[in-house]
């Protein structure tokens, strides 16, 4: 292991972080993914939403073809509504990065808040988050799906809250867990006969130690809600139609994977994989540079 | 794959260890011919057995097997096979003596049925009269079910058996469809289902019905497993066995047929149709379905829950009252595309509520052409040369390729001005928030055997008492054409009857009362070596599956 | 220990009511069943009067006091499409269901746990990197795409498995179950497989990142330098000491398997509870989802009874509830 060369944390931080040539090309396809999310109004060939743009007639065309009036170029051909599957993949990007990652640091923040809390609280608050906790993973996601979508009618949003209502529950159990086990640690006896208010120990003490799971968790659980919106799209209880995420466009591949025209469903699946690994790897290197218990690596 | 060889295997041997011992070269002759003409033998009947084993997929699960207990195509569908009606339904909707072999109007309230005689339940008591009263007596009892069939059995104020093989049945007002109604109504024996609750039916206790099949087993949600009734009066199936399996999404269900784990589907899926019809191995059956997929659109004068103007205020006239609209909003739809393009070849496009040969279709009303110049004149013409902004309506688990329906036709608005966004939601949703009038345009698809009963249900005025315009959910209202229908409705002469029917039915769509887009196709993919005819029904009747 | 399990009984019991509440108040917003389930053919005067036989024109605090009062008496109601007790419906499909989770669960962690030590004591090595971004593939495809990828594969290419359902069931104590036929389980291996993929990447990567962790802790060099063997170090030492997190996750899954097999079950046609519940939400046939709820409820708390338990056997250092 080189000497760190500067005394920042900061610096430390990067010089670990970049040390490994897969969190680099990761963090590299991370940030083109999510730069072409944010322009996509401005690099797509066509709107995808503007339905006076699309034409019935251009339906599932393979790739490469042109569109009827010549002035389209399809690089990775068209749907069954005739939209162009590149725009569409560039704009269901967005939303999906949008969904998956707002709905996870929500669920994260959420949950780590109210089961540190647990965990170091105990008693009958510890009681009352869990069973509320028990309470919420039961609810089938569909369920809550449909209740919100028969309440105020399809939306970003609503799918959004719905999956940090589905989640929440997963971190503030384990972060509980965490918390339990660090509860009898000497330090943590140690920071209490210090003196140190309940809320610095919580934040500085127990936070930490509690974090890594968690992020492992939640690295995986942003390609689980990007999985479950496309599974709630699959089952018709996602995002309105006309507004696809990458989700909802490989749900609507699914029925055309047998017959031939798989880009519907490949291309959109192919960018959905390439995302959630980069995150995923991401997150990896993250959690490694950031364990104060694997600094010795 | 399980492939019936392995079964054979097994014949041979175990005949094979069975043979007796026998001394003597005589006896060693004889005994070794006895095992080879047991192994032909054995050999044979499992080629036999094989070929009259049927797996058919089937895309809805059947809830229960109680033929009066609910009324949903796919438990009809499966009651058909265990059961029969006075009247049955030819694959190309026309009525057909079934239990019944005539039936005629004593007088214009009263119609008589002559049953068949001999006829054998599959306990092998006879059908007598008693029965038929017995199971039209029925589905008044059953008060827990959401989905009777009492509205079938409702006109009847009167019925008595005048000999063990007559019925004569009384109505209220004369009352043309009755037959039809009769169509409808599973006759089961009243000696087995007398003190039988809804369990029984689907244990099997009380299945006694005089179908082509008799009942074996019911795993629910799983698969239901049904034998040849060799006594059945319409001659033997080809069918010593059959399976439904039930699988509901349409991927996997076409992946069974592809492996071989079913030997036919229905409801294929409409984008395998050119892979499955270019595919040797495979035979595809399409026919025109009952189901024809129109817009209802709010007609009532004042302002409509999702019309605004373009920049989104809602506006306090509405737009859609206007014939001139509805004729712009119709012209707009290219049908040919959509049917080519999204339905993929699955769709005719409609002209009429009913589908071609359908009673009451009247071909003097042609499919609107594709004419989005005449489309934006009229707009103009209306007051909106500008349009105006509209959300459409649909539903996106219930009919072929609903969702990409409305969506396709959201786009054909669009060009002509107007501003149209799209909601596709769940049946659970969509047909409550629909029956309580919260959408504008909003989508349906309908089939039924008898032009009148449509356009009484689907255009007729609203009105609780009398039963009419329970899905009328655009609150379309012709005093004409109520009359028209009422005039069919009560006209047991069926040929007056469906002039009246045909007459109204031109009445209400020249005023675009409804926007209608197609009639559905019906698929279905079986191996080569079977076909089938089609029906206009949808079902899918094993016996009417033949090997070739 | 008594005192706790006692207030865990007293607990569950107010979640059991919260969760009634909450669906009842969940399908009302929801629409009418009457409306789907209705017969096309019927007229205003029947729809009103099926309405009044499901008492569903009754105000819905009423109702709700009635399902209580059959409830405390162990009658969950009858399913409105079915004609049949809801609760004799779920527990005829709970097998079914119940075999496809354990089968994934089992699945998970025998692949998973070592698959993930061995990734963990080679980071470094092609295996371990191998397994790694194998497991990526494992969570970041939605079910239903890979359960078809499956079938494709599998069924209709190679023909070595069967496309969908379940098979030959032998009856235990009056439960069918199907892992003990052949045909049960050639019928279960692709479906149990599509539910376990999720989880067996989750449990890699955890195991993964529990094992590089523990192996820097200060026990580990104690017990090589005391002479222990490595095997015995790792398979004793370090894999009790990683299970904590790796149990809670497993436990909570358990959940989510249970409730991912609605995916599943739908692509495999395989009669479980997650195809009867979905089809019941689809028409709102309330008895039956409440049952559903119920039952998963109940299931969720004995799941994490059970863990909380295990905590305290598993690390000294945890203390239930009681201490402070």
């Amino acid at each position: 292991m080189t000497v760190a060369t500067s005394d920042t944390p900061l610096a430390r931080f990067l010089h670990a972080y970049f040390s490994s040539r897969i969190a680099v090309i990761a963090t590299l396809v991370l940030l083109l993914l999510t730069l072409a999310a944010i322009c996509a109004p401005l690099i797509a060939p066509q709107n995808p939403y503007d339905l006076t743009k699309l034409d019935i007639m251009d339906s599932r065309l393979e790739p490469g073809k042109v569109s009827s009036d010549g002035k389209l170029v399809y690089l990775m051909g068209t749907d069954e509504q005739g939209r162009d599957m590149l725009s569409a993949i560039l704009y269901g990007l967005r939303i999906s990065i949008a969904v998956g990652f707002a709905s996870t640091a929500a669920a994260l923040a959420i949950g780590l808040a109210l089961g540190m809390v647990a965990g170091y609280a105990g008693g009958r608050i510890e009681s009352l988050i869990m069973r509320v906790a028990d309470i919420q993973l039961s609810f089938p996601p569909i369920l809550i799906a449909l209740v919100l979508l028969a309440l105020s009618g399809p939306g970003v949003g609503k799918i959004i809250i719905a999956l940090i209502a589905v989640q929440w529950a997963y971190y503030a159990r384990t972060a509980r867990s965490a918390a339990l086990v660090e509860r009898g640690k000497e330090y943590m006896e140690a920071a209490a006969g210090l003196g140190l208010s309940p809320l610095r120990i919580v934040l500085r003490h127990l936070l930490p130690n509690c974090l890594p799971p968690l992020i492992v968790i939640a690295a995986l659980q942003v390609a689980s809600a990007i999985s479950l919106e496309a599974t709630l799209s699959f089952l018709g209880l996602g995002l309105p139609v006309t507004e696809p995420s990458l989700g909802l466009l490989i749900s609507n591949g699914f029925q055309y994977l047998l017959s031939g025209t798989y880009w519907i469903s490949f291309y959109p699946g192919l960018a959905l994989l390439l995302t959630v690994a980069a995150i995923n790897l991401v997150a990896d290197q993250l959690r490694d540079v950031l364990n104060p218990r694997l600094q010795g690596i | 794959m399980r492939k019936p060889e392995s079964g054979a295997t097994y014949i041979i041997t175990g005949f094979g260890a069975r043979a007796p011992h026998i001394s003597g070269n005589f006896m060693h002759k004889t005994a070794r011919n006895l095992r080879i003409a047991l192994f032909a033998a054995g050999l044979l009947a499992m080629s036999a057995a094989a070929a009259a084993d049927l797996k058919i997929g089937l895309s809805a699960d059947v809830s229960s097997l109680d033929p009066h207990y609910l009324n949903i195509a796919p438990n009809i569908n499966l009651s058909s096979h265990l059961f029969d009606t006075l009247v049955l339904v030819d694959p190309n909707g026309k009525l057909v003596p079934g239990l019944a072999t005539s039936w005629r109007t004593v007088d214009d309230t009263t119609w008589e049925f002559k049953l068949r005689r001999g006829v054998k339940f599959h306990d092998g008591s006879e059908l007598t009269a008693d029965d038929v009263l017995f199971s039209l007596e029925r589905p008044a009892t059953l008060t827990a079910s959401p989905g009777p069939f009492t509205s079938y059995t409702r006109q009847i104020v009167d019925k008595k058996a005048v000999d063990p093989y007559t019925v004569q049945l009384k109505t209220a007002t004369p009352y043309g469809p009755l037959p039809l109604d009769m169509s409808s109504i599973f006759i089961v024996s009243k000696k087995a289902a007398q003190n039988a609750a809804t369990e029984d039916f689907n244990s099997g206790r009380a299945l006694v019905g005089t179908g082509p099949f008799k009942f074996a087993s019911f795993a629910r949600g799983d698969r239901v497993v049904l034998t040849r009734n060799d006594q059945y009066w319409g001659g033997k199936s080809a069918w010593d066995k059959v399976t439904f399996r039930i699988i509901t999404a349409s991927a996997p269900r076409l992946a069974a047929l592809l492996a071989g784990d079913v030997d036919m589907i229905e409801t294929v899926p409409t984008a395998d149709l050119a892979k499955l019809k270019a595919d040797a191995k495979f035979t595809l059956e399409q026919k025109i379905s009952w189901r024809t997929i129109f817009w209802h659109v709010d007609q009532q004068a004042h302002r409509s829950p999702f019309v605004t103007d373009k920049a989104g205020k809602p506006l306090d006239k509405n737009p859609l009252a206007d014939v001139r609209v509805r004729q712009a909003m119709s012209k707009a739809i290219d049908r040919k595309a959509m049917a080519a393009r999204t339905m993929e070849g699955l769709a005719l496009p409609a002209s009429n509520i009913v589908s071609p040969g359908i009673f009451g279709y009247n071909d003097a009303l042609k499919v609107e052409a594709y004419d989005p110049d005449g489309a934006k004149k009229l707009l103009a013409e209306a007051g909106y040369p500008d349009g105006f902004g509209l959300t459409l309506h649909g539903p996106n688990n219930r009919y072929i390729n609903d969702e990409r329906i409305v969506q396709t036709v959201a786009q054909f608005f669009s060009r002509i001005g107007i501003q149209t966004k799209v909601q596709t939601l769940p049946l659970s949703v969509y047909f409550s928030k629909a029956r309580a009038g919260e959408f504008s345009v909003a989508l349906l698809g309908w089939g039924t055997l008898a032009g009148d009963f449509g356009l009484r249900t689907l255009v007729g005025t609203p009105n609780p008492d009398t039963g009419w315009g329970t899905w009328n959910w655009g609150r379309y209202s012709n005093p004409q054409v109520d009359a028209l229908v009422k005039s069919a409705l009560s006209s047991v002469d069926q040929v007056k009857r469906e002039g009246y029917a045909k007459q109204a039915a031109a009445l209400a769509l020249k005023e675009e009362a409804v926007i209608p887009l197609h009639h559905q196709y019906a698929s279905w993919a079986m191996r080569r070596g079977l076909s089938y005819p089609g029906r206009v029904d949808e079902f899918t009747f094993a016996h009417q599956v033949r090997p070739q | 220990m008594i005192t706790f399990l006692i207030r865990r009984l007293l607990q569950s019991i107010l979640v059991l009511l919260v969760m009634s509440l909450l669906v009842f108040l969940g399908v009302y917003a929801i629409g009418n069943p009457v409306d789907i389930l209705i017969s096309p053919d019927a007229n205003q005067a029947e729809r009103a009067r099926i309405i009044a036989a499901f008492g569903l024109d009754q105000p819905l605090w009423q109702q709700y006091l009635l399902f209580l009062r059959n409830a405390a008496a162990g009658n969950l109601g009858r399913s409105f499409a079915f004609a049949t007790p809801a609760l004799g419906l779920i527990l005829e499909r709970f097998p079914a269901t119940m075999e496809l989770a354990v089968s994934a669960m089992l699945l998970s962690v025998l692949l998973g746990i070592p698959l993930g030590l061995f990734a963990g004591l080679r980071p470094k090595g092609l295996a371990g990197k191998t397994i790694m971004t194998a497991s990526i593939l494992g969570f970041s495809l939605p079910t239903f795409w890979v359960g078809l990828m499956l079938i494709m594969v599998f069924a209709v290419k190679l023909g070595w498995l069967p496309s969908s359902g379940r098979g030959a069931t032998v009856n235990v104590l009056g439960v069918p179950l199907s892992f003990l036929t052949r045909d049960g389980l050639e019928h279960l291996l692709l479906p149990a497989f599509n539910l376990a993929l999720f989880n067996i990447a989750l449990v890699i990567r955890l195991t993964r990142a529990g094992t590089q962790e523990a192996l820097q802790q200060e026990y580990v060099r104690f017990a090589r330098a005391k002479g222990l063997r490595n095997g015995r170090i790792i398979g004793v030492h370090v894999l009790k000491n990683i299970l904590i997190p790796i149990v809670t996750v497993i436990a909570l899954q358990f959940g989510s398997l249970i409730a991912f097999a609605i995916v599943t079950e739908t692509v495999f046609a395989w009669p479980g509870m997650g195809k009867l519940i979905i089809d019941s939400i689809r028409v709102l046939d309330r008895p039956v989802i409440v049952a559903y709820l119920m039952l998963i409820v109940t299931l969720f708390i004995v799941i994490n009874l059970v863990v909380d338990v295990l905590y305290s056997l598993l690390d000294p250092r945890v203390r239930l509830a009681e201490a402070k």
